[in-house]
């Protein structure tokens, strides 16, 4: 999601000039190619997650788990679509506090088939029900993501209790602090009235009160300068952060560090993963909201940095192990996805690429060296992956959209412009991006396991746990073969 | 009558049927099976777990045959199996007391 940067007097009064030709404001209307787009990338969302997220992390746990995983990930895609209907869309998307929006248009009240969404240019809109289903495919896949953090040894009854626990206390405020802003139309019809106020010095300071008023309407890392694309804060790390905490909390899997835990089948695996690939086009090009070119820029970016990342971890791998492995390969490819998030639309290809390579290292070495050395149990790598590759991306994200690197700037709606790139001014944003999202996620994420462990019990019992999860929670098994 | 029980190279199995076939066998059990002798086993590693997988992936089989065949057996397999590498496996003769064929009845050398 883009950024607008907080207007400045003597900008607004150079936009007032821009704008004064046209007094008259336009209505805005809705693109059918842009909502055309929109649907699909909706679905291609639903796609990383079901089967994809499921079958990527099916694949790296033993086959008496591998229901329970599947399981996991499809009832929280369910319940979370639902939540996101009844409230959570009002939440994250309604104007309110800069923590948390509304009930305005909770049970979808008053959003119709012709309601319209800002895109990112004036006088662009999509239907608002479209934009209320892609939004609910990342509300669905970021707790899906947590789960492979405790995979293998929790009970069923705790994670139908703590998704949407979570999907309420935490997806659903950082995604309004993240991305919730009063949109372009509302910006440049705020300027528009300060340019038409002309001379009247009351109209005009009640023009400019309204642009001050719709500029405060945004969430509080957005406020922040904080800029991410696609979710590198309000998915990866938000879901990492989450996923470590519980691997804290829950405990190692019985003979962990001991026993053979080796994935059955990284056949689904490579499968999932690859359909992740395919659906993040839908996640990263889908954010740019319209089919322009900055679609095709997060298209591009999102192939180059997967590729770039999947190589980068398995010529390490081959280098510091001494062979190539399939598992290596797609986890630095999630590991590009994951960093190339928030950048997605932001950096030039050349920028993606260099992030790819940098983030493949990275997650690498947090997956074998520090999580051997820390000790923590996160089964399938939710925080070496997502929350390292979420930082690395949010972080480069902000260096990586100067244009003078390639990247795209960042659009100004008070002026029409790119606004002027400062380096130190945009890593602070970013950092306050980043750090809001570890302290909400982790300490509200921790407070949830809690209520969760006091009501129904976080984990299985001994022999349950022996058993596999396939049988003992739901009564079936994976395969009958 | 003896049972001559081969652990092979999974590889190496049809090798090991012709042989058998060739020297007028007509019967065999085949089983898989994971094990270790002095091959040991080998590492696995996936992200940063690091298994020594020490069970290897065998074929047992299992042939049923007149005590006057075990020298002919045991020296088809023996020269089937065999690639002079380490895990080649082993063969073990065991007594065996009574045969039957299930269908017809028949019993000890006319049920082999």
């Amino acid at each position: 999601m883009k950024f607008k940067r907080s207007h400045s007097a003597g900008l607004v009064a150079l936009a007032a000039g821009l704008f004064a030709a046209s007094a008259a404001y336009a209505e805005p209307t809705i693109n059918k190619g842009d909502n055309a787009w929109m649907l699909s990338a909706t679905v291609l969302v639903l796609l990383m997650t079901i089967p994809g997220l499921a079958l990527f992390y099916g694949g790296l746990v033993r086959t008496k788990n591998m229901l329970s995983v599947l399981m996991q990930v499809f009832y929280t895609v369910c319940i979370v679509i639902i939540l996101w209907a009844v409230y959570g869309y009002s939440l994250a998307f309604t104007g309110g506090s800069d923590f948390f929006g509304g009930f305005s248009k909770a049970f979808l009240s008053g959003v119709t088939p012709d309601s319209k969404a800002s895109t990112f240019s004036v006088d662009a809109n999509i239907s608002e029900l479209v934009y209320v289903c892609f939004q609910m495919t990342f509300a669905a896949i970021t707790p899906a993501l947590i789960v492979g953090a405790f995979a293998e040894r929790m009970k069923f009854s705790a994670v139908a209790l703590f998704i949407p626990l979570w999907a309420t206390l935490v997806y659903f405020p950082i995604a309004h602090m993240v991305w919730y802003w009063a949109g372009p139309d509302a910006i440049s019809d705020a300027v528009k009235a300060i340019a038409a106020a002309g001379s009247d010095a009351a109209a005009k300071a009640a023009a400019e009160a309204k642009l001050a008023e719709v500029s405060a309407d945004a969430g509080w890392v957005y406020k922040k300068g904080a800029i991410d694309f696609a979710g590198g804060t309000v998915v990866h790390i938000n879901a990492g952060i989450a996923g470590l905490v519980g691997a804290l909390i829950i405990g190692k899997r019985i003979g962990y560090g001991k026993d053979l835990m080796a994935p059955h089948s990284l056949t689904m695996s490579m499968i999932g993963a690859s359909l992740l690939w395919v659906g993040w086009f839908g996640f990263n090009a889908g954010s740019n909201l319209e089919a322009t070119g900055g679609a095709a820029l997060a298209m591009t970016n999102s192939f180059v940095a997967t590729a770039a990342a999947a190589l980068s971890w398995m010529f390490a791998e081959w280098m510091t192990k001494g062979h190539p492995s399939v598992l290596g390969a797609i986890s630095g490819a999630v590991a590009g996805l994951v960093a190339v998030t928030p950048a997605a639309g932001y950096a030039g290809p050349m920028g993606a690429i260099v992030l790819g390579l940098v983030v493949g290292v990275v997650c690498l070495f947090f997956v074998t060296v520090v999580k051997n050395a820390m000790g923590y149990d996160d089964s399938l790598d939710v925080f070496g992956v997502h929350c390292i590759g979420g930082i690395i991306g949010a972080i480069g994200t902000g260096i990586l959209v100067n244009p003078v690197l390639g990247g795209t700037g960042i659009m100004d709606y008070t002026t029409g412009k790119i606004a002027e790139y400062e380096f130190g001014a945009q890593l602070v944003s970013q950092i306050w991006g980043v750090c809001t999202t570890l302290v909400w996620s982790g300490v509200g994420s921790a407070i949830i396991y809690k209520i969760v462990d006091v009501v129904v019990g976080l984990r299985v019992n001994v022999e349950a746990e022996r058993e596999g999860l396939d049988i003992t929670e739901h009564t079936e098994r994976a395969y009958n073969m | 009558m003896k049972i001559v029980m081969a652990i092979i190279k999974p590889f190496k199995l049809e090798e090991v049927r012709d042989a058998l076939t060739a020297i007028g066998v007509h019967g065999l059990t085949v089983t898989e099976v994971k094990g270790y002798g002095r091959q040991k086993g080998h590492t696995e590693i996936y992200r940063g777990a690091e298994y020594a997988v020490s069970f290897l992936p065998k074929i047992k089989i299992e042939v049923a045959v007149a005590t006057d065949q075990v020298p002919k057996t045991i020296e088809a397999i023996t020269s089937a199996a065999k690639t002079g590498q380490i895990g080649d496996g082993k063969i073990f003769v065991i007594n065996l007391d009574h045969a039957i064929r299930i269908r017809t009845g028949e019993a000890d050398a006319a049920a082999l």
